[in-house]
């Protein structure tokens, strides 16, 4: 399904579109102010998907972005800017509303009818590749970079962001004795959802150096209690999302399961920023090491 | 403060109920206008008066116009088939839920989200976008007939039967949804999340063609089963003794409510409330007549939705709410006040 319009702004339709966006903003100002906003345009974009929204911001060209979705959040001062909800519920018009010139999208924004109007609009919808892995992380980047006409600060941010994987690398290949992670992503009414194969947190998990304590599902369920106890994680991995919808190392110990495995009898909890941790942008390496650094005190 | 129905002699029921009629075109008419000059843009229909841009065409015709159209069917149909039903079972708390259609539909749409993968490609290819709605109106068209049947012997229809196996299919519906959502992922959690709350941004001329065989005839034709109904409340023996064919009624109203409230379930996802308040609302307003009512359903029901959709674009703008909140929101406490006032004056 990656859509790889190339953006070709072309002047005639930049400055009708400023047009339209000097109509609408300012409800009819004169000729004058028109012409001069025109000539200092710069291409809107609407960003969708926190991994696409931190690296636009990563390749230096956060003032392009006009819109964000409700899973960007970083860096802090995003947040500013008008959010266009969740990404598979977008209403069009409210992201017509932006007057952008591009969208930039994870994988699967929807409806599908809302991407078509956009498409029909003219404004190039852009899809980027999203794996798991270091190489998903560089491959977003450049076709980030590509969509923006960013290629040289792309090429520099691939470069420092390869340097930053080789050095995740060399720490995971470090690693003599691997340490088995139980990713947990909730603890609902006790039960446990923990990341599974194919989950980006058996993605982190594995630029660790460490081992995903539960295979046999794909992506993020819910696992029985004995299930728990049979992977006897040698660690926990937690979302730190700050306030009150972090788990804490209170609730680890009152589940149980959870109790009873090695990494909780050792106090061996690890939290992190959820969005660092899972969010396989230009922040992954630092993720990784992080996670290292937790999981072998390196 | 509103005159109650049963209060008032029959003649002046059926004035009030046609000036009821006239009100709700009107207001119908003022909502579409509204709908059609409102939006995240900021464009008015005022904007468009000294000529239409490319733009401005892009969101009155690919976007409000599909907008208004799927909500002025969706509302009237969930209205209609509201009516419909609550004259059939004699219960005001009847829905078009009750035969199957929304246990079906709800998992006939959780199918296509969780396992939706596993199709052919030839064949999910085929239906791309539309395997969704097309599994949730399969879904309720399946359980509605499984329903009818089951409540079926020898030609009749057991009301009674259809209501409690109604109930059991409904369990079982959600106990195979209940698995389904064990199964599912993350990003299938939020799609079932957002399907059960129901919206309207999916709009598309497509849809709309697609479910207008489907809810058009109904709504135009239901004020034909006016008559049977309206005998049918005295009990069904004594709709017999009128002359009603009971069972050609009933089986003709639960497949009118299985395709018009079927095919919307399928094209806007869960919307609640319109089906049971809608004609209760016009029954407190101009008695239990469904000549009346049925038509009067059509353009409240509407109405309701269309304004509950500006409300839901707009209030968020760029995001929107599910429309299924915004009805739910607003709907409840006014029924509720409604209820109260109604306690208020002559006694429930």
């Amino acid at each position: 399904m990656t859509r790889s319009t190339p953006m070709r702004l072309k002047l005639a339709r930049l400055n009708l579109a400023a047009l339209h966006i000097a109509l609408i903003a300012s409800l009819g100002l004169t000729a004058v102010g028109t012409i001069a906003f025109a000539e200092e345009v710069k291409p809107r974009v609407v960003s969708l998907g926190g991994s696409v929204t931190e690296t636009v911001v990563a390749l230096g060209a956060a003032d392009v972005l006009v819109g964000r979705d409700s899973t960007s959040n970083y860096p802090e001062s995003i947040l500013a800017l008008p959010d266009v909800g969740y990404i598979r519920a977008l209403s069009p018009e409210g992201v017509l509303s932006l007057a952008p010139d591009l969208i930039l999208s994870e994988e699967g924004a929807g409806p599908v009818e809302a991407v078509t109007v956009l498409n029909d609009g003219g404004i190039p919808f852009v899809t980027m590749p999203g794996a798991y892995s270091a190489q998903g992380v560089l491959d977003k980047i450049a076709a980030v970079a590509a969509a923006l006409h960013l290629e040289a600060e792309g090429d520099a941010l691939i470069a420092r962001t390869a340097e930053g994987f080789a050095k995740a690398n060399a720490a995971a290949e470090a690693v003599t004795a691997p340490k088995s992670v139980l990713f947990v992503i909730s603890l609902q009414g006790g039960r446990v959802m923990a990341g599974g194969e194919g989950s980006s947190a058996a993605g982190i998990i594995a630029l660790a150096g460490g081992v995903n304590a539960v295979t046999g599902f794909q992506g993020y369920k819910q696992i029985t209690d004995e299930a728990v106890i049979a992977a006897a994680p040698d660690v926990i991995l937690m979302m730190d999302r700050g306030g009150d919808l972090a788990l804490s190392a209170e609730d680890v110990l009152a589940t149980p399961a959870l109790a009873a495995t090695p990494a909780a009898k050792a106090g061996r909890i690890i939290r992190m920023d959820g969005m660092l941790l899972l969010g396989f942008g230009p922040r992954t390496p630092d993720a990784a090491l992080a996670l290292n650094a937790a999981l072998y005190g390196g | 403060m509103v005159m109650l129905a049963e209060t008032l002699p029959s003649q002046d029921r059926a004035t009030r109920a046609v000036r009821v009629t006239q009100g709700l075109a009107v207001v119908l008419a003022l909502a579409a206008f509204a709908s059609l000059g409102s939006g995240a843009t900021g464009v008015s229909l005022h904007d468009m008066l000294d000529g239409i841009t490319e733009r401005e065409a892009l969101i009155l015709w690919d976007i409000r116009l599909p907008r208004l159209a799927m909500g002025v069917l969706v509302g009237a149909a969930l209205a209609v088939s509201g009516a419909l039903m609550q004259g059939l079972f004699r219960n005001p708390l009847a829905d078009p839920g009750i035969v199957g259609v929304g246990a079906g539909a709800g998992l006939g749409a959780v199918l296509a989200i969780v396992l939706g993968g596993l199709l052919p490609a030839g064949l999910a290819a085929w239906l791309g976008p539309h395997l969704v709605p097309f599994a949730a109106f399969l879904g309720g068209w399946g359980a509605t007939l499984a329903l009818y049947r089951l409540a079926s012997r020898g030609g009749n229809v057991s009301v009674a039967t259809m209501l409690l196996a109604g109930i059991a299919l409904g369990a079982l519906a959600g106990a195979v949804t209940g698995v389904l959502i064990y199964m599912a992922d993350d990003r299938q959690l939020r799609d079932l999340t957002f399907w059960g709350m129901g919206s309207l941004a999916g709009a598309s001329w497509t849809k709309i063609a697609a479910s207008l065989p489907f809810i058009l005839p109904v709504l135009v034709l239901s004020p034909l089963l006016a008559r049977g109904l309206n005998a049918l409340a005295l009990g069904e023996a004594q709709a017999r003794h009128t002359g009603v064919d009971t069972e050609r009624l009933k089986r003709v109203t639960i497949l009118g409510v299985a395709a018009s409230a079927g095919a919307a379930v399928a094209i806007a996802g869960g919307i609640g409330f319109i089906g049971i308040v809608v004609p209760h609302l016009l029954r407190l307003a101009t008695g239990p007549d469904h000549r009346f009512l049925l038509p009067n359903a059509a353009l409240l029901g509407a109405s309701l939705l269309v304004m509950a959709d500006i409300f839901a674009r707009t209030v968020l703008a760029p995001a929107e709410l599910p429309i299924g909140i915004v009805t739910a929101i607003i709907g409840a406490p006014v029924f509720l006040w409604i209820l109260l006032q109604r306690r208020g004056i002559g006694g429930l």
